[in-house]
């Protein structure tokens, strides 16, 4: 698209291929990825277990496990720059610096034998100048930050709440004023109360530091709650990309209708859930047309033999199925919810 | 779990599962030493099953021959022969079916109590578990080889009265193990699942929880039988082991002790017979111990 | 109505013993669940909602209180009875990993209960009926004998239902059974337990922490905090009017996955108090955006505000 030089990516990702070889076959986790988070802006990233989620936010911080993990070809760029190309040091340098990640489970993510704010001064130490005392004031300015008393930073992780340590987690992730934040499931592990709290949080610091986010969930209320843009993952491709209007009010790929109607309509209590049927492909042994095609209620001769190219409904808004061409995909065969 | 292992675990899921057996087999058949281990496991296997039946006891075992005495390795003898003129390559074969026939039959044994003393210690916790286990630590507390010698020396050196010994010793171990094991599986959801199907307390036990709380179980078997050649040799080095002119490593190792210094081959091949065993039965076990645990947990 | 409910929970309380006092996981529970309904146990994580499903089903044992099961009082049977009392009252586990034996096969685990409990002891009849199990939960019979690690989360909980209905139970406490599931697998899972009660009269208690599927499940739910029951009504009547503060909460905290109707979300400030030896007060003032001092000082009763509708509430009298 021309329209690239104009945008200010922070991150961007280019025909992405990934695959974790394994003794029992080759697992092609992601599939030509194509992803772009603009600054400043928040994209969600929505897909479920094995669609390959996880992996894209690894790949931007280059943490693969490999073995098995390999990235056979594409290209990542982080503010510009190839990180594929770097050397270990340089993207030892970038890692909390330029782009932090927070896990899901705050529990495994903490060291349990450090106190919550050596951690955080830890991070601050590897990147900035100046000593401890210096990396302790500010730890605790970024416990303050995040809605704990600073004086709690003596205290060790299991001293404190779920909802608490994911506060600690993400006090963590900005301290060093990150381009990009990549939230791997942050709420998921959470209560909805304390997940509401800390999605609060989260949308007034991105505000107070213009901090690009990349919020990987399934969860299509927090991709509302939170995001600009949203990328629908399926089987390590994006299938349909747009913004919020997009994609809720003119969805056009089947899987994220499926994904639509899977839920229960808060509305209406008594419509029956249309789940989509069958499961996800086997990343292993991936269908050889659209990967979506085995489950499509919608599925053409075409859609088993060849993978559907991009279609564009507008400057943001495109979707990759075989139902659309540059003529029928402003009507939208796809019925709204 | 951290997004890492979660990626891998997913992984993992996502692919075609053989059977576990399988698995285990392919993690073992990586681990280098252990493959070594376990080859050099079923050769003494093998070398004590054709021993007694290949050598002749009376004969070619325990025949002294006085003009052959201290003779140095050659084509006729390659380990030498002993100070009563006996091959010393035969009794070093034939002593690995002692060995092995004493180390496995103390450990069936011993794992038969230790598996219901401490499934039921396990699993019923509270009182049971607090009786049993301070029994056990009173065995535990008694070095094994002092054990194993006040037995002996009360009831008489026969090889009867050595697995006795040997299996009191080994005993508190496996129900240690068992015990741990039988904790670790008994607060699962599937044991509280068949408890809510209306299964009793004893068909828990036996077809829930015991077959997931194997992998332990099954290293320690290994290494135990390991260690029980190693004490009976210590013991026979004593002279409270099997008693003469049986074969044993222990006991040939003792009878060099006189001779180390001009006939020097006497205790080498009995001694690296006992090395050989032990480490390969340490590398066996714990290779098990790796292959089995992610699996089995 | 004038039918005894099948299910009637009377002041039930479980309590556990910890070096720094006793932690009131259920304190003082009463609720009852009518014949062929379902009953949604909402709360967040401590509230007590899955230790109430374990201990009516005397997995745990409760402390005290009545759990009459069609009139007859279930904490007073003892072990043997109990273990008989099962086949009527069943369990659907959240996990489906760790709920199944992972050293038997598929048909193994559904057949155990049959087998347990001596109903079919003929081992032709058992796979028959296994076979039954599997296609009314929508297994593949090709399935039968594999191992549950071969199978995806969807496929194991199939399993876990299918072993709940061998035994043609009543009742089903189905403590989140599709929490560690997909969304998409999640609904299937969800029809497929709304045919089967429509089918063969089941009763549920359906323990959730999200609410969007409980409103879509049940008839009746009832909020738990900190091991009390707060609020219960009829689902249409709590989304329409929640009155306890704690559900206005819930309730606008849930993540809506549409563009419209976005509402204004209150948030609670502070943390859950302790379950441990809590004071005589009302277990939620401390949070409370109207706490009073009243609140602070004396603990409410469950009272019925409007003909169905219970709430323990200061605010609501």
């Amino acid at each position: 698209m021309s329209e690239d030089i104009k945008k200010d990516l922070t991150a961007e990702i280019r025909d992405l291929v990934v695959e974790f070889r394994t003794d029992y076959g080759v697992v092609q986790a992601l599939n030509g990825l194509e992803l772009e988070i603009e600054r400043g802006k928040t994209l969600g990233l929505v897909g479920e277990t094995g669609a390959g989620k996880t992996t894209t936010g690894l790949s931007l911080l280059r943490l693969i496990p490999n073995p098995p993990g390999v990235i056979v070809s594409g290209s990542i760029k982080l503010d510009g720059k190839d990180i594929l190309s770097m050397s270990d040091k340089e993207m030892q340098a970038i890692r909390g610096k330029t782009v932090a990640m927070i896990f899901q489970d705050p529990m495994t993510s903490l060291d349990p034998v450090m106190t919550v704010e050596q951690q955080i001064a830890e991070v601050i130490k590897l990147h900035e100048e100046g000593g401890q005392a210096e990396a302790l004031k500010r730890a605790r300015e970024m416990l303050e930050l995040v809605g704990i008393p600073g004086s709690r930073g003596g205290e060790y992780p299991h001293q404190f709440s779920g909802g608490m340590k994911q506060r600690v987690v993400i006090a963590m992730a900005l301290a060093c004023n990150p381009e990009l934040l990549i939230a791997d499931e942050p709420t998921t592990a959470l209560d909805v109360t304390i997940q509401a709290q800390v999605l609060e949080m989260m949308k007034g610091l991105r505000e107070k530091y213009n901090t690009s986010m990349l919020m990987i969930t399934h969860d299509l209320g927090i991709v509302a709650e939170i995001c600009d843009k949203v990328s629908v993952i399926y089987a390590g491709r994006v299938i349909e990309h747009g913004t919020l209007e997009d994609i809720f009010k003119n969805t056009r790929h089947p899987y994220t209708e499926g994904l639509f109607n899977s839920l229960p309509n808060l509305e209406d209590r008594q419509a029956e859930l249309k789940p989509i049927k069958g499961l996800m492909p086997d990343p292993s042994n991936l269908p050889k047309g659209c990967a979506f095609c085995p489950r499509c209620d919608y599925a053409m001769d075409i859609c088993e033999t060849q993978k559907p190219g991009r279609t564009y409904r507008n400057d943001t808004h495109y979707v990759e199925c075989h139902l659309y061409n540059k003529d029928n995909i402003h009507e939208g065969k796809v019925k709204s919810r | 779990m951290n997004n890492v292992s979660a990626v891998k675990e997913n992984v993992q899921i996502s692919v075609k599962k053989k059977s576990q057996i399988a698995d285990i087999w392919k993690r073992l058949c990586r681990n280098k030493t252990a493959v070594l281990g376990l080859v050099i496991v079923i050769l003494l296997v093998l070398v004590g099953i054709l021993s007694p039946i290949i050598f002749d006891y009376e004969t070619q075992v325990i025949k002294t021959d006085y003009s052959n005495t201290l003779q140095p390795p050659s084509a006729a003898h390659p380990f030498g022969t002993d100070e009563l003129g006996r091959d010393i390559l035969i009794r070093t074969l034939y002593a690995t079916s002692t060995s092995l026939s004493i180390g496995v039959v103390t450990v069936i044994v011993a794992l038969a109590i230790g598996l219901v003393l401490g499934s039921a210690a396990g699993y019923f916790g509270g009182k049971v578990d607090m009786i049993i286990m301070r029994i056990m630590d009173i065995f535990l507390a008694i070095p094994g080889t002092l054990l194993a010698i006040c037995i002996v020396a009360s009831l008489g050196n026969s090889i009867i009265n050595l697995v006795i010994a040997q299996a009191v010793a080994a005993t508190p171990k496996f129900a240690r193990v068992v015990r741990g094991a039988v904790m670790t599986v008994r607060d699962s959801e599937y044991v509280e699942a068949a408890r809510a199907i209306g299964a009793k307390d004893a068909t828990i036990i036996f077809h829930d929880v015991l077959p997931n709380s194997l992998a332990p179980i099954i290293v320690q078997t290994t290494l135990e039988v390991a260690s029980v050649i190693l004490s009976i040799a210590g013991l026979s080095f004593i002279g409270l082991g099997i008693p003469a002119p049986m074969p044993e490593w222990g006991a040939m190792l003792s009878a060099s002790r006189a001779y180390i210094r001009d006939y020097s081959y006497m205790c080498m091949f009995p001694g690296l017979a006992i090395m050989i065993t032990i480490l390969s039965l340490n590398l066996l076990g714990d290779g098990l111990r790796d292959a089995l645990d992610p699996r089995l947990r | 109505m004038s039918t005894q409910p099948l299910l009637d929970v009377r002041n039930l309380k479980k309590y556990f013993s910890t070096p720094k006092g006793m932690l009131h996981a259920v304190d003082d529970v009463t609720f009852t669940i009518e014949k062929g309904k379902t009953l949604g146990v909402v709360g967040e994580s401590g509230c007590g909602k899955s230790t109430t499903g374990r201990a009516i089903l005397r997995l745990l044992e409760p402390t005290s209180g009545q759990v009459l099961f069609e009139g007859q009082d279930v904490v007073k049977l003892s072990k043997e009875e109990m273990r008989r009392k099962r086949t009527e009252m069943q369990i659907i586990f959240q996990d489906p990993f760790s709920s199944l034996n992972p050293r038997k096969t598929i048909s193994q685990i559904i057949a155990d209960p049959l087998k347990i409990n001596k109903i079919i002891t003929d081992p032709a009849k058992q796979m028959e009926r296994v076979r039954e199990l599997m296609e009314i939960v929508g297994l593949a019979d090709r399935l039968i004998n594999t191992y549950p690690h071969e199978l995806d989360g969807g496929r194991r909980q199939r399993i876990g239902i299918a072993r709940a209905l061998a035994l043609n139970p009543k009742f089903i406490v189905c403590d989140e059974p599709v929490s560690a599931l997909d969304v998409s697998i999640q609904a299937q899972i969800l029809n497929l337990m709304k045919e089967l009660q429509k089918k063969m009269g089941l009763t549920y208690m359906f323990i959730t922490h999200d609410l969007s599927v409980v409103n879509h499940f049940s008839d009746d739910i009832a909020v738990m905090y900190l091991g009390k029951l707060i609020e219960k009504a009829p689902s249409e009547e709590l989304f329409a009017n929640p009155t306890h503060p704690y559900t206005q909460a819930l309730l606008s905290a849930i993540p809506i996955p549409s563009l419209d109707n976005r509402r204004e979300r209150i948030l609670l400030k502070g943390e859950i108090t302790s379950p441990i030896e809590p004071p005589a007060a009302c277990r939620f003032a401390n949070r409370c955006p109207h706490a009073t001092d009243r609140c602070r000082g004396e603990e409410p009763q469950l009272k019925e505000i409007k003909p169905g509708h219970f709430v323990s509430c200061f605010l609501s009298e």
